[in-house]
C-alpha cells in the first residue's frame, strides 16, 4: 500500500518530465529538418517562459490555493535584475554560461524576496481581495521599473527616478536602465536548449516540493486553514514559502525572457495584467493544481494564435473557441465522467474482461 | 493525583453576550470526561478556549502544570491538545495516508531543502512518517484506505481519520466535538469501543462533547453540564444525570 503510493507519484512525476524530453527532441529534429519555420523558431524561447511562469504560477492557485494575479509583476522583477545584472558584467565575466546561470540565481532571489516582502503583508487577505491586491502589486512594479534610471560610469554607479540626465553620468557613462526605454544590448544568453533545461529544473523543484513535508502542510492550509492550525501547522510560513518559491521562479522565467531580447522594456503587455491573466488562463485551463495540464495549456495556447496565422481574420474566433472547448474538457462534469469511462486504463481493463 | 488540565474562573463574552462564565473544570490524567448541555450551551466555544481560537477575556488554562493560557493555536496543539471539529474538517483533496502524516509533521523534520533535492534524511524521515501513519491507520481499521483521498471516504471513517490526525501530533489531551453527530447506532457503538481503545492505549486522556446520552452515559466518567454558558452541575456521571436541575434544563422528564 505504502509502496504503490510512493511510486504512483514518482511514474506521474516520470511522466510529466518524460513528456517535455520527448517534447525537446522532436522540435530538435524539426529544426535540424529545416521543417520548422523561423517564426516558430522565434516562439520557442518564450514558449519556455511561459510554460515556467504557468507551472509556478500553479503553485500559488493550485498547490497553495489562493487566486494570485501578480504574477507578471515578479517576471518584471526577475527580467530586469537579470538583465541588468548581465549588462554590467558583461565585460567582467566572459563565459556566457556563468553570467547566465549567475543572472538566472540573482533574478530568482530578488523576486523571491520581492514575493516575500510583498506577501507578508497581502496573504493575510483571501480569495477575491488577495487576487485584487496581488493585480495592483504586479502593475505597481511595473510602473516603478518604468521610471527607474540606473546608470553607470567610471565613478560607480548612479541612480534616479527623474530622467536619465539627472544621473549626471560622465561622457562615457553608460545609461543601463533607461526608464521607459528599458534595458538595451542584453547579451543573448538564452536558446531552446537552456529553457527547457530549466523547465526540467523548475518541475524538478515543484514535484519534489508537492511531495514532501512542507508541500503536504501547504495543501493543508488550502483544503482546511483551521484544520492545518489545530494540529500544529505554521499557516504563515507555510503561505509565504509557496508564494515566495511561486515568484522566485517567475524571476527565472523573466531571466529568460529578458536575455532571449535585445531591448527589455516593461509595457503593459509583457508585464502587465494582461499577462498575469494570460498565465492565470494558463493554469485554469490545464487545471488547477495539475502542473502537467499547466505545462500543455500553456504550449496549446501559445502557439495556436501562431498557427492559425493563416486564417488571418479568424484566428482570435478560433482562439476563443478552442478557449470554451478546453474548459469544458477539463471541468464539466459530464464530460469528466465521459472521460473516465473511455480514459486508456479504462479501455485496457475493458480488453483484459473480455479476453 | 494532579490535574492534567485545570481550568479556572474561564470567561469570554461577545459583544454583550455573556458565551461562557466562571467554567471550571479538572480533569486527570487518562479521565474520559464528558462536556453536556443543551444547544448554545457554549460548549464548542469551551473547546474554542481551551485551544486557543478565542481569547479567554478572564480565566486560568494550565495543561499538565503549564500555563497556555492566551496561546496560539499552534503553540496550544505543540503544548499538547488536539482536536477535532463537529462539522468535519479533512484535508479532503489530500489521501487519507498524507491527512494523518500532516498531522505529524510537527515530530518529523527534514528541511526544505533536503526535501526538494531529495536527499536520504528525505527518504528516512518519508519512510518513518509512512510507518507510524499507517500504524495509526491501522487503530482504526483505515490501512485499507490509505490511497484515498479523504472526501472520499464514508462519513463514520471521516470521523475517524479526523481523529487519528488528531492523534498523530502526539497530544496529551484529545478534545472530541461531537464526535457521533450523524452516527447510526452501529457506528456510535463501533466508536464507543474506538474511544475506549484510544484511552486505554494510546494513555489517552479525552474531553468530549456529546449529545447522544448512550454514548455519554457509557463511556465518561465524569460530567460537567453547560446551560447559558454556565455551570449547572458537574461530578460523576451517574449522579449528574440523576440531578433534577439536569434533567429539566437538558434531558427532559
Amino acid at each position: 500500500m505504502k509502496k504503490r503510493n510512493i511510486s504512483k507519484n514518482v511514474k506521474d512525476n516520470i511522466i510529466t518530465y518524460g513528456i517535455v524530453i520527448v517534447a525537446y527532441i522532436v522540435i530538435q529534429i524539426l529544426i535540424s529538418a529545416g521543417s520548422l519555420s523561423s517564426l516558430m523558431q522565434g516562439l520557442l524561447v518564450p514558449l519556455c517562459v511561459y510554460v515556467i511562469l504557468a507551472v509556478s504560477l500553479n503553485l500559488t492557485v493550485g498547490i497553495l490555493g489562493e487566486l494570485s494575479l501578480g504574477h507578471a509583476g515578479f517576471m518584471c522583477v526577475g527580467a530586469f535584475t537579470g538583465a541588468f545584472f548581465s549588462r554590467c558584467m558583461e565585460n567582467v565575466i566572459t563565459i556566457d554560461l556563468i553570467r547566465f546561470i549567475l543572472a538566472l540565481i540573482i533574478g530568482a532571489v530578488c523576486a523571491g524576496v520581492i514575493g516575500f516582502l510583498i506577501g507578508m503583508p497581502v496573504l493575510r487577505l483571501r480569495g477575491d481581495y488577495l487576487a485584487i491586491v496581488t493585480l495592483a502589486f504586479g502593475e505597481i512594479i511595473k510602473n516603478i521599473v518604468n521610471v527607474l534610471y540606473i546608470g553607470k560610469d567610471s565613478r560607480g554607479f548612479h541612480f534616479s527616478m527623474k530622467d536619465s540626465i539627472s544621473l549626471g553620468l560622465e561622457t562615457d557613462g553608460d545609461v543601463i536602465i533607461n526608464g521607459a526605454q528599458g534595458i538595451t544590448g542584453t547579451p543573448k544568453d538564452s536558446n531552446f536548449t537552456i529553457g527547457v533545461i530549466l523547465i526540467l529544473i523548475t518541475l524538478f523543484i515543484v514535484l519534489n516540493l508537492i511531495h514532501s513535508r512542507d508541500g503536504r502542510a501547504i495543501m493543508s492550509i488550502r483544503d482546511n486553514l483551521i484544520a492545518a492550525e489545530s494540529i500544529g501547522i505554521n499557516i504563515t510560513k507555510y503561505k509565504l514559502m509557496a508564494f515566495s518559491i511561486s515568484a522566485a521562479l517567475a524571476g527565472v522565467a523573466g531571466v529568460l525572457y529578458s536575455h532571449n531580447l535585445n531591448s527589455l522594456m516593461a509595457t503593459p503587455k509583457n508585464f502587465g495584467y494582461n499577462m498575469s491573466i494570460m498565465i492565470l488562463v494558463f493554469v485554469v485551463l490545464g487545471g488547477i493544481g495539475n502542473i502537467r495540464g499547466s505545462i500543455i495549456a500553456a504550449v496549446v495556447l501559445t502557439l495556436l494564435p501562431e498557427l492559425l496565422r493563416g486564417l488571418s481574420n479568424y484566428r482570435m474566433l478560433i482562439y476563443a473557441i478552442v478557449l470554451i472547448v478546453m474548459m469544458l474538457f477539463n471541468w464539466s462534469p459530464k464530460l469528466i465522467e465521459l472521460r473516465k469511462r473511455f480514459s486508456v486504463k479504462c479501455l485496457i481493463g475493458r480488453s483484459k474482461e473480455v479476453q | 493525583m494532579a490535574a492534567l488540565l485545570e481550568v479556572k474562573n474561564l470567561g469570554i463574552s461577545f459583544g454583550g453576550l455573556r458565551a461562557v462564565d466562571d467554567f471550571e473544570i479538572s480533569i486527570k490524567k487518562g479521565q474520559l470526561y464528558g462536556l453536556i448541555g443543551p444547544n448554545g450551551a457554549g460548549k464548542t466555544t469551551v473547546f474554542n478556549l481551551l485551544t486557543g481560537v478565542y481569547k479567554p477575556d478572564e480565566g486560568i488554562i494550565t495543561l499538565d502544570g503549564e500555563n497556555i493560557t492566551g496561546l496560539k493555536t499552534i503553540e496550544i496543539n505543540k503544548a499538547g491538545i488536539a482536536r477535532t471539529f463537529q462539522n468535519i474538517r479533512l484535508f479532503k483533496d489530500l489521501s487519507v495516508l498524507d491527512n494523518v502524516k500532516v498531522g505529524l509533521h510537527n515530530h518529523y523534520h527534514y528541511s526544505t531543502f533536503e526535501g526538494i533535492l531529495r536527499l536520504p534524511k528525505y527518504y528516512k524521515m518519508e519512510k518513518a512518517m509512512n510507518e507510524k501513519a499507517m500504524e495509526l491507520l491501522k487503530v482504526f481499521e483505515l490501512d485499507g484506505e490509505a490511497d484515498f483521498l479523504a472526501a472520499n471516504l464514508p462519513y463514520g471513517k471521516q470521523r475517524k481519520l479526523e481523529i487519528a490526525r488528531a492523534l498523530a501530533t502526539e497530544p496529551k489531551l484529545l478534545l472530541l466535538d461531537e464526535p457521533a453527530a450523524g452516527m447510526n447506532p452501529n457506528e456510535t457503538m463501533e466508536l464507543m469501543d474506538t474511544i475506549r481503545f484510544v484511552r486505554d492505549n494510546f494513555d489517552m486522556t479525552i474531553l468530549l462533547i456529546e449529545h447522544d446520552m448512550k454514548l455519554v452515559s457509557g463511556i465518561c466518567e465524569e460530567l460537567t453540564v453547560l446551560n447559558f454558558g454556565r455551570i449547572l452541575a458537574q461530578g460523576q456521571t451517574s449522579k449528574v444525570l440523576n440531578d433534577p436541575q439536569v434533567i429539566t434544563a437538558y434531558l427532559g422528564e
